[in-house]
């Protein structure tokens, strides 16, 4: 859906962070929500209907972009600068609260 | 006369009674105030709750034992006439206790009752027993045990209020909206009150305005002695299912939202503060700790309609028959009463003697005691 | 910690203000949720270099400069940290890195922006559809440029500005539905002040009169529907009695923007509704104070006027709230000197212009679409409340949770508001807002339970 301009072959990404566990590439200065919309099956689904959601404002407002980040659920993704290894997981209907 | 009833007051409380009244066949017209008006129906917790409650007034714990017992048979009728969703279980419900003295003082509480009459339908649970009820969570080290009523339930308010409204316009009642009543004037074989355009004439007039009661009752004699009590709740976003049942300031929603509250505080406006907000979550953490990780969503703050003592007043006007005014706390729990009960009678035209210890005589008794 | 101001929003009107502020030697803390400072326009613009500063023109290059005095002024700045409750006196409630803590302020200034306005329509909710600000964000903060059959439909001049800035990076715009009202987006290379600054918009331009030779510039259209499968593929529109339905796989849309409300609406200011635009925004004295004494606003916050005008405006609450604390006798003859109202009328002087040229927009709802995006409440549903309550968000909000999800309202509540308006045959300007309660973001229960005990405010 989007491509960075620095994104060009035989040119190695600036990071690698995990999308549910899979290895993406991530650029300096884009945020977790930028990268959801390049990672193949990162959709957020809805908490009422389970429909499948992406990010929508990045300016933090429409809270489109909750996602795990390092474990934190619920973390608005468009605020989140991307960090090497950084570990992203969908959150799927209502978040879960661990025992 | 353009109705038989003229109902001033669509919170959780007027409604009620007017939903009652047409369904007795009465046409009723609710009158309700302004946008910003305090209304405790759309800020309360939405427990419908029996243990502890009137522990030291046998006529109202046996009412709210009634109005608990109705509400299955309410709920369900409601829901049919008003075609709406409501939210409702009657798992049962507890009380945390955090610390020995927690557990002893509510033990106490529940001998109280019990002494009065009713069933045993309230035990102290271990916090071993209540880990096997909670297995989805672990509890914080500080919970004993609680206190546990197998007759307790809860429900979702702010849908009980839209269902209760669409039910009262089903059976042909009206609900003016933005209709703020200044006073009553008594006029021959009924009361006259001023309306957006115009007037509204009825033989009875039921005030059932919250805090706001006193101010129409009194101008014409009838006393309706309320305080106010400020509570705040905190509302987190939706999670998973871990909480199946509601407990006295700690519940999970249907939707999943958990709710944390109330307060209870000598403050007469709505304004919420920080300072509640962590002691509501120091609370909330202390017996479940992972609920630290949810998020707060909203916080919002209601007045409670308070009679001085605590207790429902169902009060008629003896200088003007036809006048009636109803306040209480805890009108989510009582509304089946009001539906099935209370309304049934002032639909008669007169409350029932069994009544007497919610008419507000009992303020003067109180006075020269 | 105790600051004499704090600043809430590092964009134009925050950074100035702070500049302006340490001037006079006052203690500021600028609190901002993004890394870095810049605001909305400005995002990356001290990272931003070669080919992507260059697309994005000479406005967005103007922001270095500002963002060094910003860096250089001595105001502590506090980036990657939300503000989630303010309470009179003046107490902010903040958190970063999951932890929560509290800062006093004798005087606050909110300089938080706007937001886009949320345009529901049928298939809004799915994934490839975002807005136009969204994705010019991810070209400013990664060198994001949208891939595909990638369409436009809005108004306003960010669109363009956007498709310009795309271009200029190589990149491909299928397709543009233009809901300005006539003479349409051509006019604005005609225009005067801050927009004409742009030198690639002639480009622009000449894309617009490209895609309208190819007949991908489309206008007077009704019905957009978005349509897929788990995600975006085909845009469905009605032009006269055609049917028309094309392949997409990214929709950007823009209907102007709206000020940041919920901080002002949380405490209870007095707010106005402008209706040239169909907002509400906080009544702002001459020095941008709020009905709250102490409490002040600027930049787009206080009504939208652009980057320039936000910036003069934080000047001028800059004296304002040197002057409320009792430490710049001299705010009026400053004012005066730096020719500040001069220059933001100036600045301003294109706003009826782009109103008229941009109302808000007007089509009717349809029952089946979403409007509140985190409950999931549609618009049939809305109404169907809306037909037996009081003409009031509230009790819309109250009976469907319209407005309760996470975002707290930002997206539906003039949705709501003018559904409300609708079904009781009402004025815009007589149907209220949600009220607004705390936290403004959605704080732990754990972090807020470490704040400790607080005394009762
Ligand atoms: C924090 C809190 C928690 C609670 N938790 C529970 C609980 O768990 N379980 C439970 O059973 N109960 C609970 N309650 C109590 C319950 O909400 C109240 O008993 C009930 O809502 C009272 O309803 P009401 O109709 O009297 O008042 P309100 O709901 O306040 O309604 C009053 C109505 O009267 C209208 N009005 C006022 N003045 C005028 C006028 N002059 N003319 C026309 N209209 C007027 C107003 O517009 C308003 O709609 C709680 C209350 C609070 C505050
Ligand atoms: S994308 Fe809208 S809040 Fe993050």
């Amino acid at each position: 859906m989007f491509k960075s301009v620095h994104d060009k072959p035989g040119k190695a990404s600036d990071m690698t962070v995990f999308v549910n566990g899979a290895e993406t590439a991530a650029w300096n200065g884009e945020t977790v929500a930028s990268v959801l919309l390049r990672a193949p099956g990162a959709e957020r689904r809805s908490t009422v209907s389970g429909e499948p959601r992406l990010p929508y404002c990045q300016m933090g407002v429409c809270f489109e972009c909750l996602v795990i980040v390092d474990g934190v659920a619920s973390t608005q993704g468009c605020l989140v600068p991307v960090a090497p290894g950084m570990r992203i997981e969908s959150q799927h209907g209502p978040r879960e609260i661990s025992k | 006369m353009d109705c038989d009833v003229i109902v001033i007051g669509a919170g959780v409380v007027g409604a009620a009674l007017a939903y009652g009244l047409a369904r007795k066949g009465r046409s009723v017209v609710v009158l309700d105030g302004a946008d910003r008006d305090l209304r405790a129906a759309r800020a309360n917790f939405g427990l419908i709750w029996v243990q502890g409650k009137g522990s030291d007034a046998p006529a109202y714990s046996a009412l709210t034992r009634q109005s608990s017992d109705l509400w299955p048979g309410f709920l369900n009728e409601l829901s049919n006439i008003s075609t709406s969703r409501v939210d409702y279980a009657r798992p049962g419900g507890l009380v945390y206790c955090l610390s020995e003295m927690e557990y002893a003082n509510r033990h106490a509480v529940n001998e109280r009752t019990h002494n009065q009459g009713a069933q045993a339908d309230t035990e102290m649970v271990s916090r071993v027993q209540l880990e096997r009820m909670l297995p989805a969570v672990t509890l914080g080290p500080d919970v004993v045990g609680a206190s546990y009523c197998r007759l307790d339930g809860h429900v979702n308010p702010l849908q009980l209020l839209a269902a209760l409204h669409r039910a009262i316009a089903a059976l042909g009642g009206k609900i003016l909206f933005r209709n703020p009543i200044d006073r009553i004037m008594p006029v021959s074989g009924g009361f006259r009150v001023s309306v957006s355009d115009g007037t509204l004439q009825a033989p009875r007039v039921v005030v059932a305005a919250g805090l706001a009661t006193p101010g129409l009752t009194e101008p014409l004699g009838l006393a309706m002695p309320l305080k106010s009590e400020r509570g705040q709740i905190l509302v987190t976003e939706r999670v998973a299912p871990i909480l199946p049942f509601p407990a006295s300031g700690l519940r999970q929603s249907a939707d999943g939202t958990v709710m944390i509250g109330a307060t209870n505080e000598k403050i007469a406006d709505t304004a919420v503060t920080a300072a509640s907000a962590t002691k509501l979550a120091q609370r909330a953490t202390r017996i479940i700790p992972a609920l630290g990780s949810a998020r707060l969503v909203r916080q919002w703050a209601g007045l409670r309609v308070l009679p001085l003592d605590k207790t429902p007043i169902y009060a008629e006007s003896s200088d003007h028959p036809g006048l009636f005014a109803v306040a209480c706390h805890s009108g989510v729990t009582l509304a089946a009463a009001h539906t099935d009960v209370i309304a049934p009678a002032i639909a008669n035209g007169r409350l029932p003697d069994d009544l007497a210890p919610f008419s507000n005589g009992r303020f003067n008794v109180q006075k020269c005691a | 910690m105790t600051y004499d101001v704090v600043v809430i929003g590092a964009g134009p009107a925050g950074m100035s203000a702070a500049i302006q502020l340490r001037k006079a030697g006052i203690a500021v803390a600028a609190v901002d949720e993004q890394a870095a400072p810049g605001g909305q326009i400005w995002r990356g613009v001290e990272r931003n270099a070669g080919p992507v500063s260059a697309a994005l023109g000479a406005d967005y290059q103007k922001g270095a400069t500002l963002v060094e005095a910003f860096r250089d002024s001595g105001a502590e700045y506090l980036p990657a940290t939300q503000v989630w409750q303010i309470e009179e006196g003046w107490n902010l409630f903040l958190t970063s890195e999951g932890k929560a803590r509290r800062i006093k302020a004798r005087a606050v200034l909110l300089a938080n922006g706007a937001q886009e306005r949320p345009v529901p329509f049928p298939g809004w909710t799915l994934p490839g559809v975002m807005t136009v600000g969204a994705a010019q964000i991810l070209l400013k903060s990664g060198g994001m440029l949208p891939e595909g059959e990638v369409w436009i439909a809005g108004a306003g001049p960010l669109p363009l500005l956007y498709a310009t800035q795309v271009l200029g990076l190589e990149g491909r715009i299928a397709g543009f539905l233009d809901t300005s009202k006539r003479p349409g987006l051509a006019a604005l290379s005609s225009l005067p002040g801050a927009w004409r600054d742009i030198p690639g918009l002639l480009k622009g331009v000449r894309w617009l009169w490209d895609l309208k030779r190819s007949g991908r510039m489309v206008r007077g259209f009704s019905d957009l529907h978005a349509e897929g499968e788990g995600r975006l593929q085909h845009l469905q529109w009605r032009a006269g009695n055609e049917q028309r339905k094309v392949r997409a796989d990214v929709l950007l849309v823009h209907e102007g923007v709206v000020p940041r409300i919920h901080e002002t609406m949380a405490l209870g200011c007095v707010h106005d509704w402008n209706s040239d635009q169909n907002y509400f925004s906080a009544r702002l004295d001459q020095w941008g104070e709020t009905s709250r004494p102490g409490l002040f606003v600027a930049g787009d916050a206080g009504g939208i006027g652009g980057w320039l005008a936000a910036t003069l405006s934080g000047e001028i609450a800059a004296l304002g709230i040197a002057r409320y604390l009792g430490g710049s006798p001299d705010a009026d003859s400053l004012r005066r000197e730096a020719g500040l109202d001069e220059r933001l009328s100036r600045a301003r002087a294109l706003r009826p212009f782009l109103d008229a040229l941009y109302p808000p927009p007007a089509e009717h709802l349809a029952d089946e679409v979403v409007v509140c995006r985190c409950e999931e409440v549609t618009a049939g549903q809305i109404r169907a409340v809306a037909k037996v309550s009081a003409p009031d968000p509230n009790a819309v909000k109250a009976a469907t949770r319209c407005g309760m999800g996470p975002c707290q309202g930002r997206q539906c509540g003039y949705t709501v508001q003018a559904l409300v308006a609708e079904v009781h045959g009402l004025p815009l300007a007589d149907v209220s807002f949600f009220n607004i309660r705390p936290p403004l973001k959605p704080v732990t229960l754990g972090e807020i339970a470490a704040l400790g005990d607080l005394e009762e405010a």
